[in-house]
């Protein structure tokens, strides 16, 4: 790379290293400090006593848990309706225009609206579900979000609504790649819909599906406004994400130390939890 | 492929189909309805989808009830800023990384990829203490120059997809003919990379038009306050909100997304996937 290459660089590579990547080091940096809010002592280093509280932290475990039950429930979801979806667009379809604009919506809302949106879809009295429910002849309503076994379910559901659009659009590019003569050759050889589908878009769309559900893992592990704005982590910490959780220690009790340990253990299992997932489904994938 | 699909087949598509917009449409609709009930209709115990006696009385009430416009200005300056600066700082390093296979550009292309995976908490708490100790908590520069770092490497990313689309046969052509790089730069490849700078600038600011988690840790009053922090004072202390208000303060926040959104949202896909699929 000659000068003129690093002139064009640096405008872009100055900021990330001063606000992204400095910061992110600073922030691993006060994992290993006793970093308070509004101290007057000085911050001193503990080296690994906030993860040693951590690990005892049964509150962080539980947010953890639940951060990864809605992690699975909203992609796993996201990713068979979308896939549904994006088959349905890429057949000839007369209300196809439709579905790809009303698709689009999700996405170019902010959060804290979508939040809002569903909060008056679920809202127990003026709401349209339970109207929609008790029409159905499914009786009396409930009170979806604040409800001690509904709410989790209820702001997957949300979350999985909110998504669905970026995968959408992911696989239907992926669909795009699906060669058009192998799928026409095995039509011709009499093979139904499931087997084209098995033999010859899947393996074309495969790379496209596995980097999108591993983003979309981790996305939504770490996702923070939509249940902000739903349940704020209730009813009881039945919803209280892990990015809740750290935004609660560092921002209304000045833990500031302890809430970026909790940033680097969430990292840090992630990390694992999806290197193992993706090697496993590369291996799976070559044996075939 | 869809020529031979049987009658059933396609009456089940269709089905399908259906099943999806309702699934994707009610939730907006029910928003939209709701912010014209009069409050007569929203205490109802058996609520309607149309509202019988549709009112505005919801929007003003929402302007009375909280500083929407002044929300909207702020919002406003942060996500054009931010987007500004993002596509004028991210257009020539994303060229360098299209067009070199350096170090430099794979550091540059993983670090996008890795950005993606870290938690916010773990960058905005020690961005909290700095820009405290710059005095720019509860400033509206601060927010920018978070917004600009955080837009970049989506930036990036679609920027590079763009610049492979230019055929390097054109520059090569332009430096056979005597011109010089930067001339090459300005004259061939900036108006053919014109379209995806715009849409990626229009992406970037519906990102940040949208965006809560910054915005509520780094702005405390409200006159300081983006649209998407003030929504959320609707909600009230104990979730007692005034739903009419609140549903049409929520609409009129998501328009212009919407509106922007509509008109990118070809060149967004499409960029997207070109980085995404040719890289």
């Amino acid at each position: 790379m000659d000068h003129g290459a690093w002139f064009l660089v640096l405008p872009a590579l100055l900021p990330i290293l001063v606000l992204s990547v400095g910061p992110l080091l600073y922030g691993i940096a006060l994992a290993f400090t006793d970093s308070q809010s509004g101290r007057t002592e000085p911050t001193e280093w503990i080296g690994l006593l906030n993860f040693q509280d951590l690990l005892h932290d049964t509150l962080f475990w539980d947010s953890f848990r639940i951060g990864l039950l809605w992690a699975v429930g909203v992609t796993v979801p996201q990713f068979l309706l979308a896939l549904g979806l994006a088959l349905l667009l890429n057949q000839n379809l007369r209300l196809r225009w439709l579905a790809r604009s009303l698709a689009i919506i999700p996405w170019a809302m902010p959060e804290v609206v979508v939040g809002i949106m569903w909060r008056l879809v679920y809202n127990p009295d003026a709401g349209i579900l339970n109207e929609t429910l008790s029409d159905l002849g499914f009786g009396d309503g409930r009170d979806w979000l604040t409800g001690i076994g509904t709410a989790l379910p209820a702001v997957i559901v949300v979350g999985v609504w909110a998504g669905m659009p970026q995968t959408t659009v992911a696989l239907l590019a992926g669909l795009q790649n699906v060669p058009r003569e192998l799928h026409e050759a095995a039509e011709m050889d009499g093979a139904g819909a499931w087997r084209r589908f098995r033999t010859v878009t899947w393996p074309a769309l495969k790379p496209i599906a596995l980097a999108i559900t591993a983003l979309n893992f981790i996305w939504n592990f770490n996702s923070f406004a939509l249940v902000y704005v739903l349940t704020n982590g209730g009813p009881g910490g039945r919803t209280r994400l892990p990015m809740l959780f750290a935004y609660e220690e560092a921002f209304r009790y000045g833990q500031f130390g302890y809430a970026a340990a909790m940033g680097c253990v969430m990292v840090a299992l992630i990390s694992v939890l999806l290197a193992v997932y993706l090697v496993g489904r590369l291996r799976g994938g070559d044996q075939r | 492929m869809t020529r031979r699909t049987s009658g059933p087949a396609r009456a089940g598509q269709y089905l399908a189909l259906l099943a999806y917009l309702v699934f994707l449409a009610f939730p907006f609709l029910w928003l939209i309805s709701t912010s014209f009930k009069p409050a007569r209709e929203l205490g109802s115990l058996h609520p309607t989808w149309i509202p019988k006696d549709p009112t505005l009385a919801n929007y003003r009430q929402a302007f009375d009830e909280q500083p929407l416009l002044e929300a909207a200005g702020n919002s406003l300056i942060a996500a054009l800023s931010a987007s500004l600066v993002a596509v004028v700082i991210a257009t020539p390093m994303a060229y360098v990384m299209a067009r070199h296979r350096t170090l430099l550009a794979r550091a540059a292309t993983g670090w996008v990829v890795v950005s993606q995976a870290f938690p916010f908490v773990l960058v905005i708490i020690p961005l909290f203490l700095v820009l405290k100790n710059l005095h720019l908590i509860n400033s509206l520069p601060g927010l920018i120059m978070v917004y600009v770092v955080w837009a970049l490497p989506f930036a990036l990313w679609m920027l590079v997809g763009y610049v492979r689309a230019v055929p390097t046969e054109l520059e090569e052509a332009a430096a056979v003919d005597g011109a010089s790089k930067l001339r090459t730069l300005v004259s061939v490849t900036a108006p053919l990379l014109a379209p995806g700078i715009v849409a990626t600038a229009l992406f970037a600011f519906i990102t940040a038009w949208n965006e809560f988690f910054f915005a509520l840790v780094l702005l405390k009053t409200p006159e300081k306050q983006t649209l998407p922090v003030v929504l959320t004072h609707f909600l009230g202390a104990e979730g007692a909100a005034d739903l009419g208000p609140l549903a049409a303060a929520a609409f009129l926040a998501t328009l212009p997304s919407l509106v922007l959104f509509a008109i990118i949202q070809k060149r967004i896909t499409g960029g997207m996937l070109a980085g995404a699929v040719k890289s």
